[in-house]
């Protein structure tokens, strides 16, 4: 049985790494590379990182600094942003990135997924859900670039998984971003029940505990950190950590 | 000189990165002819399918160097992931034979749905070493990381070097006089896979 795994999920802007809070008002961190760095010393899982710039001002992923970064990474990494051509999957891929992350691409053009899929493989590609608590129609995928997606959230994971084909989802929660409450655990119950891929729960993790709670109540297979593996706590200053596995693996 | 063997798949600039950070030198990744001929270790990496693999070494014309290099001179190979699984006489996934260098096929997990397993097999997992040798401590626990749909049957069970669990036990390592292979991906699996590249590269 594979063990269940916790990654550093690091938001980039294209030239440094940044976090964010409910996905706005992005604040440096720092220099990529040496995060990375530092990851590899706390024996991390796996790490994902996403150019959360790219897509939304039309430019290409920093091949060059992510080659860099690839290099430096020594456990399976993760890369997306600003991916949108065949090309763009193959490079990245040849650059040593284990699994493409994407979001917006999934409503541009479904087919190129399908076509990775078939070259690369279904665990090769990640799909990246965001969901947001609306008002009168509850929770509902939410689109980065702000195109309406006219799924519920689970018309589209089910959507993704068997009509793309994707290997994994990686579900995160806009209202918890950044905010150290812990994971949305209800929709992620939900969303795991529904498909048969591996899930990587996302947003809101504060705590060793949150860790614990999600990866154990709704028996999710990843869960992923921002804010609580770039800051030292809450409201204070940027520190590149790690928890324990100890703390939170029960093996 | 450690050689990767570039048939035109897997990740080769990762275990090439790997072996950089593990301080061993003398490490190039090659298709030529003449330099895998004088190569001392060979490294048979690999990502995809079964029949992709077999088809670019049959188009790449190494294989007769390598049945030389491997079966006659006895040059010690790591075949990795897909790489270990061309080691075998032929997997379940494809038509065309493997190489057949090792006593074992390539089969597809079979679970019992009830486990409800997510195939592939993909993500770290301890490994249980079967017998003492030079490539890794059969004492310390290891963990490493996977991404696999098909799994390797030994038909001699001496060759199983170490197996992991997914459903059930599996072969995720085999031995044969010179020939290693490994399922996981020792190129990412940190100070793990980090010591195997530098156990291989003293062998």
């Amino acid at each position: 049985m594979a063990l269940k795994r916790i990654i550093p999920c690091l938001l980039y802007d294209g030239s440094g790494l940044v976090k964010t809070i409910k996905f706005k008002n992005p604040n440096y961190i720092g220099d990529p590379i040496n995060a990375i760095k530092i990851f590899n010393d706390k024996e991390v899982d796996e790490l994902i990182l996403l150019d959360i710039n790219a897509s939304k001002q039309k430019r290409k992923p920093n091949f060059e600094q992510i080659a860099n970064m690839a290099s430096e990474a020594f456990m399976p990494f993760a890369y997306g942003g600003g991916v949108k051509t065949f090309d763009d999957f193959t490079h990245l891929y040849k650059l040593g990135i284990e699994k493409i992350v994407v979001n917006s691409l999934i409503q541009e053009n479904p087919e190129l997924i399908k076509k990775v899929i078939e070259q690369y493989g279904s665990q090769a590609v990640i799909a990246s859900v965001d969901f947001k608590k609306s008002i009168f129609n509850g929770m509902l995928p939410y689109s980065y670039l702000g195109k309406k997606i006219n799924h519920s959230i689970l018309q589209y994971v089910h959507y993704l998984t068997k009509t793309i084909g994707v290997g994994e989802l990686m579900v995160n929660s806009v209202d918890k971003d950044g905010t150290w409450e812990g994971y949305d655990n209800e929709i992620i119950y939900q969303i795991l029940n529904h498909v048969d891929v591996p899930i990587i729960a996302c947003g809101g993790c504060g705590s060793v505990n949150d860790l614990k709670k999600v990866l154990y109540e709704t028996d999710v297979n990843a869960a992923a950190i921002g804010s609580m593996s770039v800051y030292s706590k809450k409201g204070m200053g940027v520190l590149i950590n790690f928890p324990n596995r100890e703390d939170v693996i029960i093996e | 000189m450690i050689v990767i063997v570039d048939y035109g798949l897997g990740n080769l600039a990762s275990v090439a990165n790997m072996f950089k950070k593990a301080g061993i030198k003398n490490v190039c990744i090659s298709s030529d002819e003449k330099v895998i001929a004088n190569a001392a270790k060979l490294v048979l990496p690999g990502i995809g399918s079964f029949d992709a693999g077999m088809k670019n070494l049959e188009d790449s014309s190494l294989i007769p160097l390598l049945n030389k290099k491997v079966l006659e001179e006895k040059t010690p190979i790591l075949g990795i992931c897909l790489g270990m699984q061309l080691l075998t006489t032929r997997s379940d996934e494809g038509e065309k034979s493997g190489l057949g260098w090792i006593d074992a096929e390539t089969v597809k997990f079979n679970l019992d749905p009830s486990l409800k397993l997510k195939v592939p097999h993909m993500g770290w997992n301890y490994i249980k070493v079967q017998k003492s040798n030079s490539l890794i401590d059969s004492h310390s626990k290891n963990r490493f990381y996977f991404v696999h749909s098909y799994y390797v049957k030994c038909f001699d069970q001496s060759q199983s070097l170490a197996t992991s669990h997914f459903g059930n036990d599996f072969t995720c390592m085999v031995i044969k006089d010179n020939i290693y292979g490994a399922q996981f991906h020792p190129e990412k699996s940190l100070k793990f896979g980090m010591k195997l590249l530098e156990n291989f590269s003293k062998l």
